[in-house]
């Protein structure tokens, strides 16, 4: 088994979480999916570090990003494929 | 894994189980601090809870207050209780309520004594208390004994990876053994609100919760002054990489793995429904939850977190999960179990669940955590609003 850079909860999905200590750009790295346990790759835009979100699809400003295959969020600034998904490109719809 | 059928706890007057055997010495206000604090200097065995509040509440915030601390007094974790207050009326209205567990219980009033004849006759009685708690002992007990309430801190998105779901691993094994169970922190529920109120067993309990939460969400939006983004998700929570608070209560929210809850709990509310899981009506400041868990009866708590909350409470040992591989080796001093391993696959969620069910009994069985071993007691009052 390759070593796990990313896990995603749910099939649904659209971003990841990097469990290394961090992902450096241009990294090819193995997504692991938890619910359905099949493996997915990517390759990173940015250098993210532990516990940070990937995201694994483009998305244009507007978008909703789906995490444990639920809403956790809107997209407030383009987000590439491979890009660092965090506050500076993403907020909440409830405040 | 085969589950263990029991732990050793102390059996109560009542018939509740204690994790713990504290003598507790009980300050009813702010001003009766010094005395208590004296009384448990003076006599080794017991220790003083000291608080900020207890004058001039009125209603709601009263009724709270006294439920707090006569629940904390309660609570099976306490052997016995001294309760010194400044005035006779409120002090015996909570030694009256902890009396009727059975346990030895007496009040003192400092009015017309002074602290100084107060501390010495308070001392005379903690000192009986003590001699006979000490003598107590630990007896085998079945799992239904125990009361675990779960809160979770400092969270990040290992939170919702790993520790989380391994506590909801252990509800899913344990509550079918009869043990009872608790939640909390309606504002961290904010996002995944709907998808918790379907976890409700009865309509009723559905209801229930979504009033709780849209009272809660209420106050809120009236209150505040731009929106919660700085508080909620934290900065702490943030540099984890949690990103909104929908996606903090999505990671809560797996601390119940894939339980339903019969009855949603008023703050510091006892259970009466039985063995099960419930939802508490509570802040998600750590401190405020914890208090109002151990004052509903709750004996022992579980507590993941992922940057590393350092969170204790004066009477319910509290467990700390992480699995957050840097918290797990940085602040290894408060980490009771360290679930890191799930990231890398070198660990499951259904052998996470079993360590954290064998960490759990050893701690109930007497075990001290972290927590306890560092010092940690805290003890924080919910104040629904200001004093008259």
């Amino acid at each position: 088994m390759a070593n796990t850079d990313i896990i995603i909860h749910d099939e649904k999905d659209n971003v990841g979480v990097v469990v290394i200590e961090k992902i450096t750009p241009n990294q090819e790295c193995n997504c692991w999916i938890m619910e359905n346990d099949k493996s997915v790759k990517i390759q990173s835009k940015n250098e993210i570090p532990l516990g940070h979100k990937i995201a694994m699809i483009d998305f244009k400003e507007g978008d909703t990003i789906l995490k444990y295959g639920h809403d956790i969020g809107k997209v407030v600034k383009d987000i590439k494929k491979g890009e660092h998904v965090h506050v500076h490109n993403v907020k909440t719809k409830k405040w | 894994m085969e589950i263990p059928k029991s732990f050793l706890g102390y059996k109560r007057e009542n018939g509740r189980v204690g994790t713990r055997n504290h003598v507790v010495i009980l300050p009813v206000d702010d001003i009766s601090n010094a005395c208590a604090e004296a009384v448990a200097n003076n006599i080794k065995g017991t220790f003083a809870i000291p608080h900020a509040y207890g004058r001039l509440q009125f209603g709601a915030d009263l009724e709270l207050f006294f439920d707090t601390m006569i629940g904390t007094g309660k609570n099976p974790n306490v052997a016995a209780c001294v309760v010194i207050g400044i005035e006779p009326k409120w002090t015996k209205r909570i030694v009256d309520a902890i009396a009727t567990t059975g346990k030895p219980v007496e009040g003192f009033s400092i009015e017309g004594a002074g602290d100084i004849k107060t501390i010495m006759t308070a001392s005379k009685k903690a000192q009986e208390f003590s001699q006979w708690a000490s003598e107590k002992q630990r007896e085998e007990c079945p799992l239904s004994d125990l009361w675990i309430s779960v809160k979770c801190g400092e969270s990040d998105t290992t939170s919702g990876m790993a520790a989380n779901p391994a506590v909801g691993n252990l509800m899913d094994k344990l509550e079918p053994l009869g043990v009872h169970l608790c939640f909390g922190e309606t504002s961290e529920l904010t996002g995944a609100e709907k998808v918790c109120a379907t976890r409700g067993s009865t309509p009723e309990a559905q209801k229930k919760f979504m009033k709780t939460w849209s009272d809660y969400n209420d106050f809120i939006l009236k209150e505040a002054t731009n929106d919660l983004s700085e508080s909620q998700p934290t900065a702490g929570n943030i540099a984890g990489g949690l990103t909104t608070i929908e996606e903090k209560a999505f990671g809560n929210f797996q601390k119940i793995g894939s339980r339903k809850f019969i009855d949603v709990l008023t703050p510091a509310e006892e259970p009466k429904k039985g063995p099960g899981l419930y939802f508490m009506d509570t802040s998600s400041a750590a401190g405020e939850c914890l208090t109002l868990q151990a004052a509903a009866g709750f004996n022992i708590h579980l507590f993941p977190t992922g940057q590393g909350n350092i969170i204790g409470n004066a009477i319910e040992p509290v467990v700390k999960l992480t699995g957050n591989p840097s918290t797990a080796v940085n602040m290894k001093e408060h980490i009771d179990l360290d679930v890191s391993k799930i990231l890398k696959r070198e660990m499951n969620m259904d052998q996470a669940g079993d360590e954290l069910i064998k960490t759990t009994i050893r701690a109930a069985s007497g075990r001290l955590t972290c927590a306890e071993v560092l010092g940690h007691k805290e003890f924080i009052m919910t104040k629904l609003f200001r004093s008259a």
